[in-house]
């Protein structure tokens, strides 16, 4: 049968080493069945997060040949299997054991997000056309796969400061939702850091989802921020509309 | 996280795990733009052969002080700023740039040389911020190719083609097409509208977002293409004003 060599990070935060097990090939194998083959015959105590081996709960992100991957979503023949195939923890966050890192700082951004907000009174009939931006943005299983690729985190370290791209999917589908009575578009710029974006894509090209995160989300609302802090013209024209209104 | 030990990869320049040719795409897009910014330099600053019959080099339009009454240098070095501000502002060629140039990142998941990183938040970057300043400007500059494209097809107060008429026409077409294209016509048309139903003309806005939205989509080979095309014009002009090649008069 064939063969296929897995080089897995096996460590903690104290240190580590890629180990190399070998996998016996099964058709349609993914690289996470093959995680769970080497736990259940070579490695017990090999530490893996997943839980719906379907591409729908977000929990198996690693780096696949070092790109951010869902394991139960990548397939050992979409790999080039005559090499050592390596697996390696999300280098963005913290790492607990082997594969598993430590994703909170994200629940933690999460929390700061001012929650949808309808107007009082609202009628709750809404058209889909209203609904179709906001609905790609619902897509995310929250993986964090954009955010362990964005160099902003990954190499700049800005969690300080920076929302990341999995935030600015949540937040734009708040700010464009057509109940939605809230502008968070001052925290944006301020809090979330939408600045430090460089709309290079890498969270676009990784999104398990295909959620053109970068085209759909980001871009969008730097424009809304450009809107209310960097146009003179609209400014101005803010200007008089509110001296004309009161 | 600060505190986070990074144990699998290091920080340096270029650290990666990924097999496949990750600086590829970096590489040929520090080509693609370098060799343009080079012909493009080298021609602005020639002043000459930016003529032959009814063709105008898209590099010297709108044409202004040609013999030099007011202004010494070649004319194109005038208008030079509205197209090139345009570009480098525009969202698809600052990926291309901070990732072939800046490196920052080259590629996804690759380390990153510089470690003083401020993104888009201060001088002289957060300037990209005018960019819908530019695509208003576009307009003027598309209008004056418009002017020289059908002036492509009157010679000598005739109705008439040659290959160039087509080539100058084919090329503002490009750059319409790459205007209408831009993020911010995007955002302008109906992409800052979050109720389409309650909106005034909210309707119209949204099928105009979406129309801008499938161009939107195609944004970087536009971008590419019309890039491309635009040299490829000035090129095609001065040849002919060199006499090197002979423009095909089609009827
Ligand atoms: S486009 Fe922005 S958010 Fe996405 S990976 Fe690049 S810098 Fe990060
Ligand atoms: S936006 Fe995409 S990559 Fe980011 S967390 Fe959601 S599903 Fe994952
Ligand atoms: S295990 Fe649920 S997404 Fe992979
Ligand atoms: S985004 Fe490219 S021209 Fe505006």
């Amino acid at each position: 049968m064939a063969e296929a060599v897995l080089a897995v990070f096996r460590g903690t935060r104290e240190g580590g080493t890629p180990v190399d097990y070998r996998v016996p090939i099964a058709p349609g194998m993914v690289v996470l069945d093959a995680l769970h083959y080497i736990q259940g015959h070579l490695a017990p105590d090999l530490a893996v997060r997943w839980n719906c081996k379907a591409g729908r709960c977000g929990s198996c992100s690693a780096e696949v040949n070092g790109r951010p991957r869902l394991t139960c979503k990548t397939r050992l023949d979409s790999l080039p299997t005559d090499k050592t195939i390596t697996v390696a923890p999300m280098k963005t966050f913290p790492l607990i054991k082997d594969l598993v890192t430590d994703v909170s700082w994200n629940y933690q951004v999460n929390k700061k997000i001012p929650a949808f907000s309808p107007r009082p009174g609202t009628d709750w009939k809404m058209s889909q056309a209203d609904v179709d931006r906001a609905q790609e943005f619902r897509k995310c299983i929250e993986c964090f796969l954009c955010q362990d690729v964005c160099h902003v985190l990954r190499d700049h370290q800005k969690q300080e400061h920076y929302a990341g791209p999995r935030f600015f999917v949540r937040v734009a589908g708040l700010e464009m939702h057509p109940l939605d009575n809230l502008s968070r578009i001052k925290s944006i710029k301020d809090q979330m850091g939408i600045g430090f974006c460089n709309i290079t894509k890498c969270c676009t090209e990784v999104c398990p989802e295909s959620i053109h995160i970068t085209d759909n989300a980001i871009i969008p609302l730097k424009e809304r921020v450009v809107d209310q802090f960097y146009d003179p013209l609209v400014w101005i024209a803010r200007k008089f509309r509110r001296s004309g209104g009161t | 996280m600060a505190e986070s030990p990074t144990v699998q990869l290091s920080d340096r320049f270029g650290a990666t795990q990924r097999r496949d040719f990750w600086w590829l795409q970096p590489l040929a897009v520090a080509i693609g733009l370098g060799l343009f910014a080079i012909y493009a330099t080298l021609r602005a600053f020639q002043g000459h052969f930016y003529e032959w019959g009814p063709y105008l080099s898209p590099f010297y339009s709108p044409l202004i002080d040609p013999e030099h009454h007011w202004w010494p240098l070649s004319p194109a070095v005038l208008v030079l700023g509205g197209p090139l501000g345009f570009r480098t502002t525009c969202y698809y060629y600052r990926k291309a740039y901070y990732r072939a140039f800046f490196l920052d990142p080259a590629a996804c998941a690759v380390g990153e040389a510089r470690h003083n990183y401020g993104g888009e938040t201060k001088f002289p970057l957060i300037l990209q911020n005018v960019h819908r300043y530019f695509f208003y400007l576009s307009f003027v500059f598309l209008i004056s190719l418009w002017y020289d494209a059908v002036r492509g097809f009157i010679w000598s107060g005739h109705f008439g083609a040659g290959v160039g008429s087509f080539i100058l026409l084919i090329n503002v077409a490009l750059l319409t097409t790459y205007t209408l294209s831009c993020h911010s016509c995007r955002h302008m048309v109906g992409g800052n509208v979050d109720c389409y139903s309650c909106a005034k003309f909210g309707g119209a806005r949204l099928s105009l977002w979406r129309r801008v939205t499938s161009l939107n989509e195609h944004h970087m080979l536009i971008a590419w293409t019309s890039l491309f095309f635009v040299a490829f014009t000035d090129l095609y002009v001065m040849l002919t004003a060199m006499g090197t090649i002979r423009d095909l008069r089609l009827f």
